[in-house]
């Protein structure tokens, strides 16, 4: 490890390794600091994502190795029991081996001149100025027992909803409660009648309030069994007793041989992502699609995005957050924009009784197969908020 | 005073990120507490698997996951 680098990227997720291995094509000299022993570990993650969008993150690389199993449909389960089946006919989606996407992504970044430690934990932040006030410019990492300064012109903070970084920077990184979808995830071998080609989504006040419950198929046998309800409603019944009791339920003969638990925020992106020096991607950012949970790809994006402003803050020798500025504005251009509408449309959809979800899956269930898709979907729920409508046609046409 | 059942963490950083006065530092490991705490309970309940949880001036746990409570 030097004790100087243009870029310091914090956390080696797909948003790190992909604003890293950015930076580092257009010149810079980057180093990238993982807290765990190893990229990729532990997962946590639904492992769910839309092949499209990835093949478009990751131009004009190939798609990296870690995909475990294509998907080209869902199942809306309403709260009846119902199920609204989505076929696209062709394979739009897939889930991951995120311990093995993970790791692939870090490579390519090596592959550009990245320097990677794993087991390096930022525990603090070096800072301009005499009396140590002034902006960032490096990082304090523990590695391998040692500590160690380590000075840089811009510190990209992709180091998760906990996002350290952000809050050395000063940065408002908090999540309101109702806004952070309390997950726990099993990945569970022995599961049966599922189609693997589907991925499982069930909605219901008694199943997953203020959020949903997944099913996504890894193999024939082997799902990822996971929940993520709403702050709101986990203050009387944890995440974990909700999935326990569906499991129990379910898919009674299972064994559990993966366990994970997080939190991930659904909300827009913070107003703030940048400061003098520094820049936050992904989870940190709260770049997460706010319907969906989704942030894999969104992660990558602004990576992309922010590797790409921050090499050229550095040509021109200015790290100050105006110079930085273009990202953020970016961003909101590509996904923050969307994100503020899927905000607005996940506000009603999530506060819908178990009545209003199986009027909509009839609504649905009463068209033909071929015109059962997710926007109209969105169309039927939203029937009685018709302003709502023009955010979902939006949504769909970007 | 809010307390925490190390047993049962997963370090997944979720308290941290709903709490407003930034009074819980996770480590790799562990997480704790610090003084700027209010005992607002968001931290309570948002955590997924019911590893924290308030501790009364008696030095008893409110019902939730009280059972459980060795730290």
């Amino acid at each position: 490890m030097q004790s100087d680098y243009d870029v310091i990227v914090v956390g080696a997720g797909p948003g790190g390794s992909w604003a890293a291995k950015t930076a580092a094509e257009k010149g810079a000299q980057v180093l990238l600091l993982e807290k765990d022993r190893e990229v990729g570990v532990p997962v946590r993650c639904g492992e769910a994502i839309g092949t499209a969008s990835l093949r478009a993150v990751c131009e004009p690389e190939p798609l990296p190795r870690g995909i475990a199993n294509g998907i080209s449909g869902a199942v809306l389960v309403a709260p009846n029991g119902r199920e609204v089946v989505l076929d696209w006919g062709q394979e739009v989606g897939a889930i991951l081996d995120r311990k093995v996407f993970d790791y692939e992504l870090s490579l390519m970044a090596a592959a550009q001149g990245v320097e990677i430690r794993t087991k390096a934990y930022v525990y603090d932040v070096i800072r301009n100025g005499a009396n140590g006030n002034g902006s960032i410019s490096g990082v304090r990492v523990q590695h391998l027992g040692k500590n160690y300064d380590v000075r840089a012109k811009i510190v990209i903070g992709a180091d998760g909803i906990e996002s350290r970084v952000g809050r050395f920077a000063g940065l408002r990184t908090f999540t309101k409660l109702k806004d952070m979808e309390s997950c726990m995830q099993v990945t569970l071998a022995n599961v049966t009648n599922i189609d693997r080609r589907y991925i499982y989504l069930l909605f219901g006040r008694e199943v997953a309030p203020g959020g949903y419950l997944w099913i996504f198929p890894k193999s024939e046998t082997v799902a990822n069994v996971g929940i993520g309800i709403s702050g709101e409603y986990a203050r009387h019944k944890s995440a974990q007793r909700y999935l326990q009791e569906f499991i129990d339920r379910r898919f009674p003969k299972a064994a559990a041989v993966y366990t994970v638990v997080g939190g991930v925020t659904c909300a827009p992106t913070l107003e703030k992502i940048v400061a003098d020096g520094v820049m936050l991607v992904g989870d940190a950012a709260h770049q997460i699609n706010p319907m969906s949970g989704g942030g894999i790809v969104t992660a990558m994006l602004a990576g992309k995005i922010a590797g790409r402003v921050a090499a050229a803050a550095i040509a021109r020798d200015d790290f100050s957050s105006q110079s930085l500025e273009p990202y953020a504005q970016e961003w909101h251009a590509a996904q923050g924009k969307n994100h503020e509408r899927l905000y607005k449309i996940k506000q009603a959809v999530y506060k819908f009784t178990d009545d209003e979800l199986n009027r909509t899956a009839e609504a649905v269930l009463a068209k033909k197969p071929e015109e059962r898709t997710l926007i109209n979907v969105f169309k039927a729920a939203l029937i009685r908020h018709p302003s709502l409508i023009f955010d979902v046609l939006k949504v769909f046409m970007s | 005073m809010i307390g925490v059942i190390n047993d049962k963490c997963d370090f997944c950083g979720t308290c941290v990120a709903v709490c407003p006065f930034d009074a819980i530092d996770l480590y790799e490991a562990r997480i704790a507490i610090n003084q700027r705490c209010t005992d607002c309970m968001l931290c309570v309940w948002i955590c997924p698997v019911e590893t924290l949880a308030l501790i009364d001036e008696q030095g008893k746990m409110t019902p939730r996951a009280a059972a459980e409570f060795t730290a």
